[in-house]
């Protein structure tokens, strides 16, 4: 199924990402953050993507720590990486706003910092799965069920600890007194869950290969 | 040890200086209405950043593309070592 979609779903992607420049020039400025605040479309996309994929490396460890599911466990690695590479785009556009709304490359607020600590946890995910040798996927899994636990916390940090990130109230409202900019925010939301989408399908099969790869050698060692 | 304390001071004065310039961000999102002025050029943050996502997009494509091809040519060099009548893909 997926086999046969890939390809069109490629090349949906790749126009969905080709005209999203195009609509994002197009877009009206923000009253206070004018010209930066185009920074937002792909940067708020980016987490939307990133909590897709803690998703389902949450499920996905959870099936494979107490199912023992060989194939959740291809899911839960590949989609860590995904939390990994969207995590750094989502740190580094924020910081690249932060210059222009804050004035600063950088600020140790609750979100920010939170969403660096969840990066990290994916991160050790990774090292432990690449370097833990025998009786990584059980550590691996525990550490994805417990990263995909924090995002939460992570979403709720400007609510509960209010410090200078926009609040999460700034997309309730954003239908209302934006239009255009909430067109834009679902239209590159799509195309980068979409990314998401084919990525993992692409780390899923390197996945699947280095398992058969693995028995293979199993076989010839017999 | 002396570079890594001026290093670590450097980086402490970076990450901790107080915003001067900043334009704070309200609690809602609005279109603009009449003639604008940046106070910080913002096209090269803009630019910088659609920038990264495509190079970091790429690379990553790239490492997904080379991890395969290694696994590929892997498994093709132990289909031939497999004996014949072997488990074989």
């Amino acid at each position: 199924m997926m086999k046969k979609l890939f390809i069109p779903l490629v090349v949906v992607a790749a126009a969905m990402f080709a005209y999203a420049p195009v609509a994002i020039n197009k877009v009206p400025l923000e009253s206070t953050m004018l010209l930066v605040q185009k920074i937002f479309y792909f940067h708020f996309a980016t987490w939307m993507a990133l909590t897709a994929a803690i998703a389902v490396c949450g499920v996905a460890s959870l099936i494979s720590l107490f199912k023992g599911s060989e194939v959740a466990d291809w899911y839960g690695v590949a989609a860590a990486e995904l939390v990994v590479i969207f995590g750094v785009f989502g740190l580094f556009s924020g910081s690249l706003w932060g210059r222009k709304a804050w004035g600063v490359w950088w600020q140790w607020d609750p979100r920010v910092t939170m969403a660096t600590m969840l990066v990290l946890i994916f991160l050790g995910y990774l090292m432990v799965r690449k370097y833990g040798g025998p009786g990584s996927e059980k550590l691996g899994a525990a550490m994805g069920i417990f990263g995909a636990a924090t995002a939460p916390f992570v979403y709720k940090a400007t609510d509960w600890w209010r410090n200078i990130h926009p609040p999460t109230t700034v997309m309730r409202t954003l239908g209302e007194k934006f239009p255009a900019a909430w067109d834009l925010v679902l239209y590159c939301t799509g195309a980068f869950l979409l990314l998401v989408v084919l990525l993992l399908a692409a780390r899923v099969r390197l996945e699947a290969m280095r398992a058969e790869m693995d028995r293979m050698y199993l076989a010839l060692e017999d | 040890m002396n570079i890594l304390r001026r290093v670590w001071f450097a980086l402490s004065i970076a990450l901790a200086s107080t915003p001067v310039f900043a334009q704070q961000p309200g609690q809602e999102f609005v279109p603009v209405t009449g003639p604008v002025t940046e106070q910080i050029p913002a096209a090269p943050l803009v630019i910088s950043s659609y920038a990264f996502f495509l190079v970091l997009l790429f690379i990553y494509l790239w490492t997904i593309w080379r991890r395969i091809g290694k696994v590929e040519a892997d498994m093709r060099a132990l289909a031939r070592r497999q004996p014949e009548g072997g488990q074989r893909r």
